[in-house]
C-alpha cells in the first residue's frame, strides 16, 4: 500500500447525501476478478449518457455533462467533497478501488458508512470527517473558487485551506500508523501469530463445539 | 461483575489482543465466502505465498451472479462464468468447503449458513457482503466486511477492528397479523435514518422481537445494516436453540448439551446500559412501503408519498425531490395508487421457507394482474425450494401466474439476467431501494413478502386488510 503523508490536490464536490456504493460502481463491474482497472466506472450511471457494461472502452461513452466530475475545473481532482452518510450500502471493496483508480486519495464528509471506512483505510484512501457546518462552507468555497484545493495533512492531522484556515480531523491512531507507513494490515497480524494460537488453544477448551 | 451487553459480551469473548488505541485483534468463528468479493482475496492469498489459517472456519458458496433459471447449460454470461469458475478453482485449490452451483444446498450466503447450522449463538461471523448482519439473529456477532478483510480472515482467522457503541431497538407489544419483521425493519430504518445506526452495534429486544421466528429475526438483523449499522444481534431462547437441532453444522450429542448451556448465557444482563436506546409499540406498526431511493424513505401503505416542500432541511429536500423524479412518484400520491411491472419474492431478507408460506398464502386461487408483466419467487437456498416444493407452494405460485424459479440472489442486485428495465417498477421483498439497484433506471419499493404478494394480484399497492376484505 502506498504511504499517506502530505497530500495538496483539487476537491471535486459531490453535492448528494447518502451517496451509496452501487452509485460508486455499478453492480455490472463487480464480476471482475482483479482489483483494478475500475476507475473509468466510478460513478459510471451518473457519468454517462449509455449503460456501462464491464470490458467497454469508456473513451467514445457520451458523458453527461450535468455530472461534477465531467466538468473540465475539477479534472485530476485528488480529494472528494461529499455529504453524510458518504459510501452506505454494500460491502464492495470496489468502491474504495474505483475512487482510487480514478485518482482520489482523500474523501471529505460530515460522515461515512462503517464499512466504507474502513475499506478506504485498507487502500490508502484517508477519509477525513468535518463538521456538517464545516463541509458546507467549503461546498461553497469549491463551488465559487475554481482550481480550489486543500492540504491534507495526516501526520498533523489537519486538512489546510488556501487561505491558511486549519481544520483538525480525529483518525485511530492505529490506522494513522498503517497510512503513514503504509503498512500491511496481513504483515502486522502475523507478528502475534503466538497469541492467536494461545486464544485458539483456550477456545477449544471453552467452546469445543467452535472447532469441529 | 458489572452488567454486560450481548454485544459486550461476544466482543470480550473473542478478542485476542489490543493495541493501545483500542483497535483490537478479534478472532473469527465462521467466514462465509462468495464469488464477488472474493477472487481477489484468494489472489492476495497466492501473491503472499499464504495459506488459509483454518480450513474449517471457512464454508463458501456462488450466489451473486447464478442465474435462477434452468441451470444444465451453465452459465450464459461469460464473465459471470469466469467468477464462479474462480470460486470453484480456488476452493478447490486451497481446501475450502463450497457448495457448488448445481448443489441442492446451494443457495444465498446468509440463508444458507443458518440452515446448515454453520452459523451458532457465541460466534463471529464475517463475510465479504454487507447484510451479514442476518446473522446475529442468532445472538452472534456478525457483519461484512471488504475483500482486504477477507484476505486477513483467511491468512490469520483474524481482523483488526475497534468497536462499536452499543444501541438497543425496543420493540414492545404485538404485531397486527399482516405487519412483518420487514416492516418492524422499514419501520426502524424510517425512524433512525440509513445513518442512525453508524458506529452502533444494534441489539433488537422486547415481546414482539421475542415472538417472531428465526426466519423474522433474520429479517429483522439482516436489514441492520439499511439502517448503518454494521451488526444487528437479537439474545438466545428457547426459539434459537429450537432452531439448531440436527442441522449438519450444528453440534449433537454431548456437545451440544454443552453447547446450549453456554448459548443461554448469550443475551444482555438484566441492568446492562446501552449508549442509546429507541422504542417502538408493535401494535403500531403497519405494512411499511419505501417510495423513494434510500431505505429511510418509506411510508406505511396507508399513506401519501410526502410533499419534499414540507422538508426544512436543504440538502434532504433536494434529495427527497431527486428521488421523486428518479421513481416517477408525484408528492402527495396515494401510496395504494402507484401501480408497478413486476414483483420479486426473494433475496438474504425474505426468501425463507416462512416468506414464502405467508406470500403463497395470500396468492393462493388468484392471478397476477393484467398490467404485471412479471413476477417472481426466489427461494433462497435448494432446501428452500425443495421445502415449498414439498408443501405444494410451487403449484400455489405457478397457478398464480408466478415464475418459480432456482436459488440466488437474482434481482436483488441484478448481477445475473433478472433485472428491471428503465422505468419498470417493482414490489420487491429486497433490501436496497438505491438508483440502478434491480437494474439500471429501475425503480424499486421495498415491501414484505405478503405485501409483495398482494401487490402482484392486485397490479398496485394495497392494504393487506384491504385486500383481504377485513376492512
Amino acid at each position: 500500500m502506498d504511504k499517506f503523508t502530505v497530500l495538496d490536490g483539487i476537491v471535486a464536490p459531490l453535492d448528494k447525501p447518502n451517496v451509496d456504493t452501487d452509485a460508486i460502481i455499478p453492480k455490472q463491474f463487480l464480476k471482475s476478478i482483479r482489483r483494478s482497472g475500475f476507475g473509468p466506472n466510478l460513478f459510471d450511471a451518473w457519468r454517462y449518457l449509455d449503460h456501462g457494461e464491464p470490458g467497454q472502452d469508456c473513451e467514445p461513452r457520451p458523458l453527461n455533462p450535468g455530472f461534477v466530475l465531467n466538468q473540465e475545473r475539477y479534472s485530476g481532482a485528488s480529494i472528494l467533497l461529499a455529504r453524510e452518510n458518504f459510501g452506505c450500502g454494500s460491502s464492495r471493496e470496489h468502491a474504495p478501488w474505483a475512487l482510487l483508480d480514478y485518482g482520489f486519495k482523500a474523501i471529505i464528509a460530515p460522515s461515512f458508512a462503517d464499512i466504507f471506512f474502513n475499506n478506504c483505510f485498507k487502500n490508502g484512501i484517508l477519509p477525513i470527517v468535518l463538521e456538517s457546518r464545516v463541509v458546507s462552507d467549503l461546498f461553497e468555497r469549491v463551488v465559487a473558487e475554481p482550481g480550489y484545493h486543500l492540504m491534507i495533512d495526516l501526520p498533523a492531522q489537519q486538512v489546510i485551506t488556501p487561505d491558511r484556515q486549519v481544520y483538525p480531523f480525529e483518525v485511530d491512531a492505529f490506522r494513522k500508523e498503517c497510512l503513514v507507513d503504509g503498512l500491511d494490515d496481513i504483515d502486522l497480524t502475523l507478528r502475534h501469530v503466538e497469541s492467536i494460537r494461545a486464544y485458539e488453544a483456550r477456545r477449544r477448551q471453552e467452546a469445543p463445539w467452535l472447532f469441529q | 461483575m458489572s452488567a454486560l451487553t450481548l454485544y459486550d459480551k461476544l466482543w470480550q469473548s473473542h478478542v485476542v489482543r489490543s493495541e493501545k488505541d483500542g483497535t483490537a485483534l478479534l478472532y473469527i468463528d465462521r467466514h462465509l465466502v462468495h464469488e464477488v468479493t472474493s477472487p481477489q482475496a484468494f489472489e492476495g492469498l497466492r501473491l503472499a505465498g499464504r495459506k488459509p489459517w483454518r480450513l474449517d472456519a471457512n464454508l463458501a458458496v456462488a450466489d451473486h451472479n447464478v442465474p435462477t433459471t434452468n441451470r444444465s447449460d451453465g452459465i450464459a454470461d461469460p464473465v459471470s462464468r469466469l467468477q464462479i469458475e474462480t470460486l470453484d478453482k480456488n476452493c478447490a485449490e486451497f481446501g475450502i468447503t463450497e457448495f457448488r452451483m448445481n448443489d441442492v444446498r446451494q443457495g444465498i450466503v446468509h440463508v444458507i449458513g443458518p440452515e446448515q447450522g454453520a452459523t451458532l449463538p457465541g460466534m463471529t461471523v464475517v463475510c465479504g457482503d454487507s447484510h451479514t448482519s442476518t446473522h446475529g439473529a442468532f445472538a452472534a456477532l456478525a457483519f461484512g466486511i471488504g475483500t482486504s478483510e477477507v484476505e486477513h480472515v483467511l491468512a490469520t482467522q483474524c481482523l483488526l477492528t475497534k468497536k462499536s457503541k452499543s444501541m438497543r431497538v425496543n420493540v414492545e407489544g404485538k404485531l397486527h397479523p399482516g405487519v412483518s419483521a420487514k416492516d418492524i425493519a422499514l419501520a426502524v430504518i424510517g425512524r433512525i435514518g440509513t445513518a442512525g445506526g453508524t458506529g452502533f452495534a444494534l441489539e433488537f429486544a422486547g415481546q414482539a422481537i421475542r415472538t417472531l421466528s428465526m426466519e423474522g429475526r433474520m429479517t429483522l438483523c439482516n436489514m441492520a445494516i439499511e439502517a448503518g449499522a454494521r451488526a444487528g444481534m437479537i439474545g438466545v431462547d428457547e426459539t434459537t436453540i429450537a432452531y439448531l437441532q440436527n442441522r449438519p453444522f450444528s453440534p449433537r450429542g454431548a456437545l451440544l448439551d454443552q453447547a446450549v448451556e453456554n448459548w443461554r448465557t448469550l443475551k444482555s444482563d438484566v441492568d446492562a446500559r446501552f449508549d442509546q436506546e429507541v422504542s417502538f409499540d408493535a401494535s403500531q406498526i403497519r405494512p411499511h412501503v419505501s417510495w423513494g431511493t434510500s431505505p429511510e424513505m418509506v411510508v406505511t401503505i396507508d399513506d401519501c408519498v410526502p410533499d419534499p416542500a414540507l422538508e426544512k432541511d436543504l440538502v434532504r429536500r433536494q434529495a427527497m425531490e431527486n428521488a421523486l423524479v428518479y421513481m416517477g412518484l408525484e408528492a402527495n400520491q396515494p401510496v395504494s395508487s402507484i401501480r408497478i411491472d413486476k414483483v420479486f419474492i426473494g433475496s438474504c431478507t425474505n426468501s425463507r421457507i416462512e416468506d414464502l408460506r405467508v406470500a403463497a398464502a395470500v396468492v393462493k386461487g388468484r392471478h397476477v394482474a393484467k398490467n404485471i408483466k412479471q413476477a417472481m419467487v426466489v427461494p433462497g437456498s435448494g432446501l428452500v425450494k425443495r421445502q415449498a416444493e414439498t408443501e405444494g407452494l410451487d403449484r400455489i405460485f405457478a397457478d398464480a401466474g408466478f415464475e418459480w424459479r432456482e436459488p440466488g440472489c437474482s434481482m436483488c442486485l441484478a448481477m445475473n439476467a433478472d433485472r428491471l428495465e428503465p422505468g419498470e417498477r417493482c414490489a420487491s421483498t429486497s433490501n436496497r431501494n438505491f438508483e440502478g439497484r434491480q437494474g439500471a433506471g429501475g425503480r424499486t419499493h421495498l415491501v414484505s413478502p405478503q405485501m409483495a404478494a398482494a401487490a402482484a394480484i392486485a397490479g398496485h399497492f394495497t392494504d393487506l386488510d384491504v385486500f383481504q376484505g377485513n376492512l
